[in-house]
């Protein structure tokens, strides 16, 4: 059926009686998706184009169209790792620990969680499961201020514990878990109990390589966010050498203009990273950022 | 007998009684000690005078009083406006891309996904250093060339209230098109073809098909996304934080959030930021539930 349909269709085109309008809906269609694409991808254009030139040419002109082969230079990549830059490679250095804990924290606690929630029938179950629903819809920005004072008062501010805290056990990703681990096969666990596995062997021997997958999407979520990460820990970090990335950029953009040699550089160095590691795993970004979407 | 007991206690922890606790423990952990407590001490706060720690007094409703004031207005109006734009756009646009991406004869599909996708990854600071400069007083900056292709005269984009919530929505735009495209793909995907083919046996065209087809069975994704984004645009602060820092020229990019940081980290009126907090709480509930009964979300499943 489908395959005659497919071959009417290409029959009819042959004649040449339908693919008129057609054609023009895929052109237009096209047209519309690149103008986007040229939207979305254009920034990244600019952005590299002005890292390379002097930071007092964007200070006078801003952003501009004028690619300007004369004034561009390496000097402001070779200063992010020398001189002055010493503080940004700091940043570098803080952004990539507080990723890779706070990931390897988030990931293991929630996943536990979440696989705790989806295995076990206990007292108490769907009341956590809802709090876990409620509390995924909660702006971490509104509880800000307490949050600070708690990390005061457990002596962990200006400290990467202290950043690290209000997310190491994030709902969404309990969430997640939860929902893969519902789809567990229960022979697997029955069979761990007799071969005199504990609850927590179990899980961590038998259940982990099944649940790769969710680990793969759940890594790259949690990582993307640490990294990225503003609100909260331009709260819990303090002093310069403890500052990570974005919050570290943020703090170059002085009324003077005096740090903006470093500025662009730093942002497009900031960028790469996690742009390579998407490039190579678009999969997992995509299920890690969709959770919670079909269901709605 | 040591051993006995700690082989018991052991025997106690692992039985399936026992073992679920432990599995969710650090969720109950976090859930009062970074979720419950910091909630019931804002509110707390919010009734207080806190000169500094210990001089703390109790002055009822007085913060929430203080709330009636220009700067607090000029805040929730300009959070409103931009979540208010920011659904506007981020719905139907990305609807529309995400229909195109889904036709069996659009080329390059995966190519243009990745495209639209990648502004996501960036952080907001990032965003915001672009949109800062691009969107910058100067003649020659790109969103002056632009309007200036048109014949339009250069703009300070960034001191006026109109042109900085264009720079806003766009930079929110372009952050998380690409974003809510995923998110609508997934739902088309949901979709069964033989839905569509039914149609054009009745001789449907396109666009009866997108009307009664395609978005009523987006409803779920559209719901979704308008959520994510009221609860996004009412705490924004990030970007306006990135192009504005915390002093706005006449409030111009001040949100709630900023209002909040600031009152808290520059004035240190914790109890007046508190009362804020708790009032952004309420109205992003309120609006939140308004639009849930708008989209019928509370009938359950009568279809």
């Amino acid at each position: 059926m489908k395959n005659e349909e497919i071959l009417t269709r290409k029959l009819m085109q042959g004649k040449g009686k339908t693919p008129g309008p057609k054609r023009g809906v895929t052109i237009l269609s096209f047209l519309v998706l690149t103008l986007f694409a040229i939207f979305t991808l254009a920034p990244f254009y600019f952005m590299l184009v002005s890292s390379f030139k002097p930071g007092s040419e964007m200070f006078r002109n801003g952003i501009t169209f004028q690619l300007q082969p004369e004034k561009m230079t390496l000097k402001n990549y070779i200063g992010l790792y020398s001189g002055q830059g010493v503080v940004y490679l700091l940043w570098f250095k803080n952004s990539i620990l507080i990723t890779v804990i706070q990931t390897t924290v988030a990931v293991i606690l929630s996943a536990m969680v979440g696989y705790g929630l989806a295995v076990y029938q206990f007292k108490g179950r769907n009341l956590i499961f809802i709090a876990v629903l409620v509390v995924m819809m909660v702006p971490i920005e509104i509880l800000i201020l307490p949050l600070y004072q708690l990390t005061i008062s457990l002596r962990i501010i200006d400290t990467f514990a202290g950043a690290i805290l209000p997310y190491a056990v994030p709902p969404v990703a309990i969430f997640f878990f939860r929902q893969f681990a519902v789809g567990l096969p229960k022979e697997l666990i029955d069979s761990g109990r007799i071969d005199g596995c504990s609850e927590f062997g179990i899980f961590f021997k038998l259940m982990t390589p099944i649940m790769k997958p969710a680990f793969g999407a759940m890594v790259i979520l949690q990582a993307m966010g640490s990294w990225n990460g503003f609100v909260w820990p331009i709260i819990a970090l303090r002093s310069s050498e403890k500052l990570t990335l974005p919050i570290g950029l943020a703090s170059l953009m002085t009324p003077y203009g005096n740090n903006y040699d470093m500025l662009m550089a730093g942002a497009v160095v900031s960028v790469i990273p996690i742009v390579i590691i998407y490039l190579f795993n678009q999969k997992s970004f995509i299920s890690g950022l969709t959770v919670g979407a079909i269901k709605g | 007998m040591i051993n006995a007991n700690r082989k018991s206690l052991k025997q106690y922890l692992n039985s399936t009684k026992v073992v679920p606790y432990l599995f969710v423990a650090p969720f109950i952990i976090s859930f009062f000690l970074v979720y419950l407590y910091p909630f019931i001490s804002t509110i707390q706060m919010s009734f207080q005078r806190i000169a500094g720690f210990g001089d703390v007094t109790f002055i009822g409703l007085e913060n929430y009083q203080r709330l009636w004031n220009e700067h607090f207005g000029n805040a929730l109006s300009t959070t409103a406006q931009y979540t208010l734009w920011t659904i506007l756009i981020l719905v139907p646009l990305p609807i529309i891309l995400a229909v195109i991406l889904n036709s069996k004869t659009t080329k390059f599909k995966n190519l243009f996904r990745s495209a639209f996708f990648i502004p996501a990854l960036t952080s907001v600071i990032v965003a915001g250093i672009f949109f800062r400069f691009a969107f910058g007083e100067q003649a020659t900056t790109l969103a002056n060339m632009i309007i200036g292709a048109v014949g339009l005269k250069p703009i300070t984009w960034l001191q006026l209230k109109v042109p900085a919530m264009f720079t806003l929505v766009t930079l929110c735009t372009w952050r998380w098109l690409g974003v809510n495209i995923v998110y609508f793909l997934s739902g088309l995907q949901g979709i069964p073809d033989e839905l569509y083919e039914a149609a054009e046996i009745d001789g449907a065209n396109a666009w009866d098909k997108f009307r009664r087809i395609t978005v009523p069975n987006l409803k779920p994704v559209i719901i979704y996304v308008t959520t994510i984004s009221i609860y996004g645009g009412f705490s924004m602060f990030a970007e306006s934080y990135a192009i504005w820092k915390t002093a706005t020229p006449g409030d111009i990019g001040m949100t709630m959030v900023l209002y909040l940081y600031q009152q808290a980290f520059n004035n240190f009126d914790m109890g007046f930021a508190s009362a804020i907090g708790i009032t952004l709480v309420f109205i992003v509930m309120a609006v939140s539930l308004i639009q849930l009964k708008l989209f019928g979300f509370f009938k359950k499943d009568s279809d």
